[in-house]
């Protein structure tokens, strides 16, 4: 064993209850960085998942990101000019040529889409009435890019191919219109005729805006409702590996000119908070770390004070200056491993109670797991910090037993 | 004739500050191999800084010090910490033992340091020099189970361990009973006897005795007119 780290060794053993404690703080300190992040990244994990799973990767608008370049401004550039007299072309809103733009972006790897029409309309039952945002869909295409068919309670996608007036809606707008399965209801849109339309299906997503609001019905039929034949007005897409999907919209935008957003863009505002929230997660347990190096610097400098009499006697021996300092390091570097390693213990201890509590959130009847991240990178970061904290806490008072003078203590001590 | 084994010329140490003191002034001396000399003075002549400084543990003001013929002035921390390791064993007024080793352990430490050895020839040296300066049957107690005497043997046994060219000894006995200050005065006698060179600093005329040549220091200066009282 290397002399520096058996006199080491030998510092901590003889101050049991001051290396115990400094043990404790950085064991609790580690255990409880990784119940933390473990939960905070657990949760952010869930929260994207939910994210990813029930929102599209893409979705191409029937917009364009920029305003095409007007005739007049290319011709003259730059320039002031006024055109009396001039009308805006009447044109029917939607992507133009979809099945061919639907077949470009099908030919792209790990691709799956679906054309929807959507729009508003209004729907009448028994004198009641309720705005509703209608998509037009091909069921055999949306079950392979949506989550809706997993959140039906009753009825199927499928019925709306076999139910040329079928209508699928939240169990928010049955409870409120006191519908049931097979109940006609008329359905408007602006500047068109009242239609009637049969419940086939019924979903419930357990966001209460979402059950009241959203509609579908086949894609034909919602094209008739809103007056759009032959027109979609985005595509839904869905990827394989979702964290592409900022690359593959920049590809489709480039490729078919019309607007896509990735879900990264689309929820750039909730992501920019994920990172705010890891960032003070971060900050506030590395600060129980940054705590409990303080016992680690107060026992080490308790060392250096009770043992200036052996740091003279050793460097009157021949020890070098680095050789003393490291003797000190290397006590908060085996105080940083063990208190790591027993914090590794504890706080995977820790998760897995964590992951067994069961909770009841209030209007839901599944019970609820608190979402854990078992990832390795938390234990790494958490051991990283924790060494260097021990490490730089103990530096500052090895630095300043290695900077003794044997001559001023052997003067004092004689 | 032989190199010296250490060689001081006009060595000085001087303590700046708002009242400068001059601990050791213009200090000129050689040290032989083999010889075992005393430094002596009253108290606060310098004795002691005088020590330190031909053991390396102090920088001098001015002057000059040649060890085995190097001149140490030139010499950063760490070749200072070298020729004090290879070179040189300190002997203290209190034993200064690591109070959380044994005494073998006590012994081995500049070795170790050193690593000219392997373990087992370390620790077989070190209970040689335990024999034979009386104490192998301690070899494994803890330095608090020992008599002060025991303990200075023990810091004698751990000066001894890298056979250094020069032994230095400040006041080895200044803390012992007259039978242990005895031993100790033996040993040193012994050792150089044997071709140990040792220089100790005492101000105890009776251990002087044991000397072949006395320094007497007053005032930081060399005093050949000096008598103990």
């Amino acid at each position: 064993m290397p002399i520096q780290l058996d006199i080491a060794l030998s510092h901590l053993l003889h101050r049991r209850r001051a290396t115990l404690v400094s043990l404790l703080g950085v064991t609790l300190g580690v255990a409880f960085f990784l119940a933390v992040s473990s939960l905070m990244r657990g949760s952010e994990r869930d929260f994207l998942q939910r994210l990813v799973d029930n929102s599209p990767h893409i979705t191409v608008y029937d917009q364009y990101r920029k305003p095409h370049v007007q005739p007049a401004e290319l011709r003259w550039p730059g320039a002031a000019v006024a055109i009396s007299n001039v009308k805006p072309q009447v044109e029917t809103r939607g992507i133009r040529s979809y099945r061919d733009k639907l077949d470009t972006i099908e030919a792209l790897p790990g691709v799956r889409i679906a054309p929807v029409l959507t729009g508003s309309a209004v729907l009448t039952f028994a004198g009641q009435l309720q705005g509703v945002n209608l998509s037009g869909v091909v069921p055999a295409r949306m079950k392979t890019v949506s989550t809706i068919e997993d959140k039906m309670v009753q009825g199927s996608l499928d019925d709306l191919a076999s139910t040329p007036n079928g209508l699928i809606i939240g169990q928010g707008l049955v409870d409120k219109f006191q519908l049931r399965l097979g109940s006609t209801v008329s359905m408007i849109s602006a500047g068109s005729e009242a239609r009637i339309m049969k419940v086939v299906g019924i979903f419930r997503t357990g966001n209460a805006a979402y059950d009241e609001s959203e509609a579908f019905t086949l894609l034909k039929r919602a094209q008739a409702i809103l007056e759009r034949p032959n027109r979609v007005n985005r595509f839904i897409i869905q990827l394989q590996d979702p964290h592409a999907a900022r690359e593959v919209a920049a590809d489709i935008e480039r490729s078919i000119g019309y607007k896509s957003v990735s879900w990264l863009e689309a929820s750039e505002d909730i992501l920019s908070l994920l990172l705010v929230r890891n960032i003070i997660m971060y900050s506030v347990v590395a600060a129980i770390l940054v705590v409990a190096s303080f016992g680690i610097y107060n026992t080490i400098s308790t060392i250096v004070i009770e043992k200036q009499r052996d740091i003279a006697i050793l460097k009157s021996m021949g020890f070098r200056t680095r050789d003393i300092r490291r003797i000190f390091v290397l006590q908060g570097l085996i105080t940083g491993a063990m208190g790591s390693s027993s914090g590794l213990l504890l706080g995977y201890g820790l998760m897995h109670v964590l992951a067994a509590v069961e909770l009841r959130p209030p209007g839901v009847s599944d019970v609820v797991h608190m979402p854990i991240w078992w990832g390795p990178e938390q234990y790494l970061i958490a051991v990283a910090f924790a060494m260097a904290s021990c490490v730089g806490a103990a530096y500052l008072p090895a630095s300043k037993a290695g900077q003794l003078k044997p001559v001023d203590t052997l003067r004092g001590a004689a | 004739m032989n190199a010296p084994v250490l060689r001081a010329e006009q060595l000085t140490r001087r303590l700046e500050g708002d009242v400068p003191v001059t601990l050791v002034d213009g200090v000129s001396l050689e040290i032989q191999r083999g010889e075992f000399i005393c430094i002596m003075g009253p108290s606060g002549s310098g004795k002691s800084s005088l020590l330190y400084l031909l053991g390396l543990l102090d920088s001098p003001s001015s002057g000059h010090l040649w060890l085995d013929g190097e001149d140490t002035i030139r010499c950063d921390d760490d070749q200072l910490a070298a020729l004090r390791l290879a070179k040189l064993g300190f002997v203290f007024q209190f034993h200064f033992l690591l109070s959380e080793f044994s005494v073998l352990h006590n012994v081995t430490l500049p070795m170790r340091r050193l690593g000219r050895h392997k373990p087992e020839q370390i620790e077989a040296h070190a209970l040689q020099l335990l024999e034979k300066l009386g104490l192998a049957e301690h070899a494994h107690k803890m330095p608090s189970q020992l008599s002060g005497g025991q303990r200075q043997r023990v810091a004698v046994a751990r000066a001894l361990g890298n056979d250094p060219l020069l032994i230095l000894a400040d006041e080895p006995t200044g803390n012992l009973d007259s039978a242990a200050t005895q031993n100790v005065q033996q040993i040193l006698r012994g050792l150089a006897d044997a071709g140990q060179t040792v220089v100790a600093v005492t101000h105890d005329a009776h251990f002087a005795r044991a000397a072949d040549r006395r320094i007497a220091i007053v005032d930081g200066r060399i005093d050949n007119n000096w008598q103990p009282a």
